[in-house]
């Protein structure tokens, strides 16, 4: 049953952010761009979300674990190092550059759209980049 | 390119986002990050969740089709220039992995979690994203 449950919440997530207008990349860049037609939208889609979602975590991890499964998956670490803050702007950098996060790109991918194509096979490329390089032994540090 | 405010269908969207979320977490007791998601396909790892990760995916890539069905097909305004498409891409993806999570693992999972990883990761690349968009546009006058 898990699967399903998985496949649901995805196609929830899909459909939110195709409601939200989050998957037209110029939505996201005009949120971006203060000094120019500001579009405050993404604002909201981020308070929508966190409005659920907080609450409903609260509520969710009241219980010892999920319904299907042994337990809950969550990250533990609490530290600050330059991983965290470098590779999240090296994400914000691309981000500004196109409009596109992995969720847009991924829902707008059945479009067969050209730009969005080449976009996400790059997006992919440099996921599998990093999951390699956070596989591989390490020599230094 | 200008876009029309929309409060309203944003919340509703986010609010979706957010169910996704908690459903996920009610029912296998895991994050929904888009980017670890796609990570943990194109690279397993043994922790069980590689089923759960693909079916996720499935879900994500039938919303459209789904979509279409009963509404008009969305607007979608992207750059058409190749290399900042891909230049965008290998950035995103790289980044996202490196940081631990992307706007959806870290911007809406992780500040409802009130996790402080989370808040300062979402914080750099708001404010990073900002000011790329400040240079390509008002400095460069690329997009």
């Amino acid at each position: 049953m898990g699967p399903v449950f998985a496949a649901l919440s995805g196609l929830i997530f899909g459909l939110g952010l195709i409601v939200s207008g989050m998957i037209n990349p110029a939505k996201v860049l005009n949120f971006l761009d203060i000094a120019g037609q500001w579009d405050p939208s993404l604002a909201f889609v981020m308070a929508g979300a966190i409005a659920v979602t907080l609450p409903g975590y609260r509520l969710v991890h009241r219980r010892s674990g999920p319904m299907l499964h042994p337990m809950f998956h969550l990250p533990t670490r609490q530290d600050l190092d330059r991983q965290l803050i470098g590779g999240s702007a090296i994400f914000g950098l691309g981000w500004g550059i196109a409009g596109l996060c992995p969720g847009p790109a991924m829902t707008a991918l059945p479009l067969m759209e050209g730009g969005t194509m080449l976009f996400t096979t790059a997006m992919l490329i440099g996921i599998a980049l990093a999951s390699y390089q956070a596989r591989a032994p390490r020599t230094a540090t | 390119m200008e876009t029309t405010f929309t409060p309203l269908m944003s919340l509703a969207g986010g609010a979706l986002i957010g169910l996704s979320a908690v459903v996920l977490m009610a029912t296998v007791g895991r994050i929904a990050g888009i980017s670890g998601i796609i990570a943990g396909v194109l690279s397993p790892t043994r922790d069980g969740g590689f089923s759960l990760r693909l079916a996720f995916l499935i879900g994500l890539l039938a919303a459209m089709p789904l979509a279409l069905l009963v509404a008009p097909q969305p607007e979608i305004a992207l750059t058409d220039t190749p290399i900042l498409l891909i230049l965008g891409g290998l950035l995103v993806g790289y980044g996202a992995v490196r940081g631990g999570g992307c706007t959806s693992g870290h911007g809406v999972c992780g500040l409802s979690r009130l996790s402080t990883r989370s808040l300062v990761a979402t914080a750099t690349f708001m404010v990073v994203a900002a000011l790329t968009v400040f240079v390509m546009r008002h400095v460069l006058g690329v997009s």
